[in-house]
């Protein structure tokens, strides 16, 4: 049974690692656009819009992404919807992103001083062009540490996809191991998979926290 | 679409049992992850060497492959090697392992903001590093950090749903049971949302009332 | 025979020498003074008696023993030397009692009874027993700032640091603070106090040393010293803080 060589299964876990990297960017992708909607949304004014968006998030933040991805799953089928582990899996996966976004920069977006507002607004900005011209781009500058940091949550993530399915990684993993049957290899060796690609990300969203801060912003 | 919860009634047993899996996993991880991060931290942060070095790398490990992934090489790959670990436990050490390596980044940055005059003092009366980290450091750098210590929490107690893939009967697992017996799976995973939507807001509750009597020092007024 | 006796005293940050060649003797229960401009390393000099800093040459010698390098261990040595700092530096975890009741039980192993006496002791010392079960949040300055000199005291040590005691208060809790030091000086305490307060330095210390660009520039009897300076550099300095 075991006429695995180490080459087989290092070779079936990279292609089914690109399959972690499409879904990774298109949660990425997917939740950013979303979540920046929700942020624009609830920077807003309107009350009952703010209070909903604000109740999203907690939800998604909450609740395990494995129900998500269970809701996303079964919800599509009891709506009368066949839908595949991939649709199931980016759905999901892009609302969980385009929650802890929406969380995260709207942090940032506080933390830009309350005289910027006022003074774009004694210039007769109205609100979409402060926000365009004076807060989006301050605010940007305070995002992109945690926003990549939080880029690593999406990719460990889409582990989870596998629960349902989806073969990426971790399934190749548990599938090579039912067939050559070397757990402590096999599963070793998917974590150094996901280590080669969230480690990088997590310097580097460490390195651009530390330029940031230690520049003396703040 | 019509949604019919009336199927989940004779279940109520499985859930609870698995509320209380859950339950008691969040606890007992809490509590070693916890005490795992006071001692990591205090290594990282105050000593040099080696065993600093190991645990970085520990801390690196768990913080950059997922839950899931570390729980199928505890689990699975354990007694290959030819050490018998129980699914319970090997979820156990991998909820600690997790909350353990976050919780002591977190807490390295409440230790790290310690004024430089509170190491002076404790040195000027004779205090060691040990001692001085622990009479000290530890409560007002617990203290700062304590709202992204329970968010932790909170993350680990949620991402616990995963232990059901080992076939730890957990709240999830009793979804799962259920689905595939009434396969109502959308009703079912519903409730079991809510009901780990109410633990993570009871959690934060739970926390912030101890909270309030552990940190009671910060709050000034008369005496 | 002098209680501290520091000798050709040398400290260097970097390049910066800070400290050239510092020679003093203290006898018990005297309260030197210690002014200087700014810079002129008074602070660090002090520090370097309780070893916060270690300095790269001379001696310090307490009662014929040897305190600096790794003569003493930091336990003996806050047994020896105690220290109030700028800006109090109390633990704000802990009431004032566990603040003060802290070193004795961890680092002289004190029953807590007895180190509870002790604590009570020196806190009515200082005039503080009414809080003994407050946090340091809760209390003004002047208080946190005797509180402090109590904690420093609980470890009974033989010599007492004060650098710049008071500088972080208002002014009107100056008084309490310097109140406290002059009592224990009148007990015959020995202090060593760095301070911008010349006219408590005039009447309550023994001696006035005036500290110059990291070299003991004048010293002597604060009537003499104030009145007669010898050197340029303390009359413009008399001048500048008077
Ligand atoms: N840890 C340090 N590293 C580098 N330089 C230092 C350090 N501590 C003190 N210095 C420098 O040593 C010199 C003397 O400092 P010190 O604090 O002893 O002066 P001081 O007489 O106490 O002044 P002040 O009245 O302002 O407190 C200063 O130039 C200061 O910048
Ligand atoms: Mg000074």
């Amino acid at each position: 049974m075991t006429d695995f060589t180490l080459w087989d299964i290092v070779r079936n876990l990279l292609l089914a690692g690109r399959w972690t990297v499409v879904l990774s960017l298109i949660a990425f992708v997917g939740g950013a656009a979303v979540g920046l909607v929700l942020t624009l949304l609830r920077m807003g004014g309107f009350k009952p819009i703010r209070w909903l968006i604000r109740l999203y998030v907690d939800v998604f933040q909450g609740t395990p992404l494995l129900m998500q991805l269970f809701l996303a799953y079964f919800g599509a089928a009891a709506l009368g919807f066949d839908v595949s582990a991939w649709t199931a899996a980016s759905l999901a996966l892009t609302l969980f992103t385009s929650a802890f976004l929406c969380d995260i920069w709207r942090g940032c977006v506080e933390a830009v001083p309350s005289g910027q507002w006022q003074a774009s607004r004694v210039l007769g900005l109205n609100y979409l062009q402060s926000m365009r011209h004076v807060i989006l781009p301050q605010a940007l500058r305070l995002a992109v540490p945690p926003t990549v940091g939080f880029s690593v949550q999406v990719i460990k993530g889409t582990a989870l996809a596998s629960v349902i399915g989806f073969v990426e990684l971790t399934k190749a993993g548990t599938m090579l191991n039912n067939a050559a049957f070397a757990p402590f290899t096999i599963f070793a060796l998917v974590a150094l998979g996901y280590f080669i690609l969230c480690y990088p990300l997590s310097r580097y969203a460490r390195y651009l926290e530390k330029r940031l801060y230690g520049a003396g912003i703040r | 679409m019509t949604l019919d919860f009336s199927t989940l009634l004779p279940y109520s047993g499985e859930i609870m049992e698995g509320l209380v899996t859950t339950l008691w996993l969040t606890v007992v991880t809490t509590f070693v992850g916890i005490a795992l991060a006071i001692v990591v931290a205090y290594v990282r942060d105050l000593e040099s060497g080696i065993m600093s070095r190991l645990l970085g790398g520990y801390v690196e490990v768990v913080r950059n492959t997922p839950f899931i992934v570390q729980l199928f090489f505890l689990f699975f790959g354990l007694p290959a090697l030819g050490i018998p670990i129980s699914a319970t436990v090997a979820a156990l050490v991998a909820m600690i392992l997790n909350l353990g390596a976050y919780t002591a980044e977190i807490l390295r940055a409440g230790i790290d903001s310690t004024a430089r005059g509170q190491h002076e003092a404790s040195r000027a009366l004779g205090l060691s590093r040990l001692q001085s980290y622990r009479h000290v450091v530890l409560v007002p750098a617990f203290s700062r950090v304590y709202p992204s210590l329970i968010s932790q929490c909170i993350i680990v107690m949620l991402g616990s749903a995963v232990v059901s893939q080992i076939s730890v009967f957990d709240l999830t697992y009793a979804a799962n049971f259920i689905q595939s017996r009434n396969f109502r799976g959308f009703e079912v995973y519903l409730v079991v949302t809510l009901i780990y939507l109410l633990l993570a807001v009871g959690m934060r509750r739970s926390f912030e009332l101890v909270g309030r009597r552990l940190f009671a020092f910060r709050q000034g007024g008369s005496a | 025979m002098a209680l501290v006796s520091v000798k050709d005293l040398h400290k260097s940050f970097g390049d910066l020498e800070v400290l050239k060649g510092i020679d003093l003797d203290i006898e018990p229960g005297e309260v030197v003074a210690v002014i200087g401009r700014s810079g002129s390393g008074k602070s660090t000099f002090l520090r370097c008696l309780n070893q916060l800093e270690q300095h790269d040459w001379g001696t310090i010698h307490l009662a014929d023993q040897r305190l600096d390098g790794s003569a003493m261990s930091p336990g003996e040595l806050s047994q020896n030397v105690g220290m109030v700092f700028q800006s109090f530096n109390l633990f704000p975890h802990k009431t004032v009692v566990e603040n003060v009741m802290l070193a004795p039980v961890v680092v002289k192993q004190t029953p807590r009874a007895e180190a509870r006496k002790i604590a009570e002791e020196v806190l009515d010392k200082v005039g503080m027993l009414e809080k003994v079960d407050a946090y340091p949040a809760q209390l003004s300055g002047g208080q946190q700032q005797r509180v402090a000199i109590a904690r420093a005291l609980a470890m009974d040590p033989k010599v007492l640091l004060c650098d710049e005691v008071t500088s972080a208060l208002d002014p009107e809790l100056v008084g309490e603070v310097l109140l406290v030091l002059e009592s224990l000086a009148a007990e015959g305490m020995t202090l060593i106090l760095v301070t911008h307060e010349m006219k408590f330095a005039r009447d309550v210390s023994h001696r006035v040393v005036f500290m110059h660009q990291g070299r003991i520039h004048e010293s002597g009897d604060p009537q003499t010293l104030f009145t007669q300076p010898k050197t340029p550099e303390l009359s413009q300095f008399i001048a500048s803080v008077l």
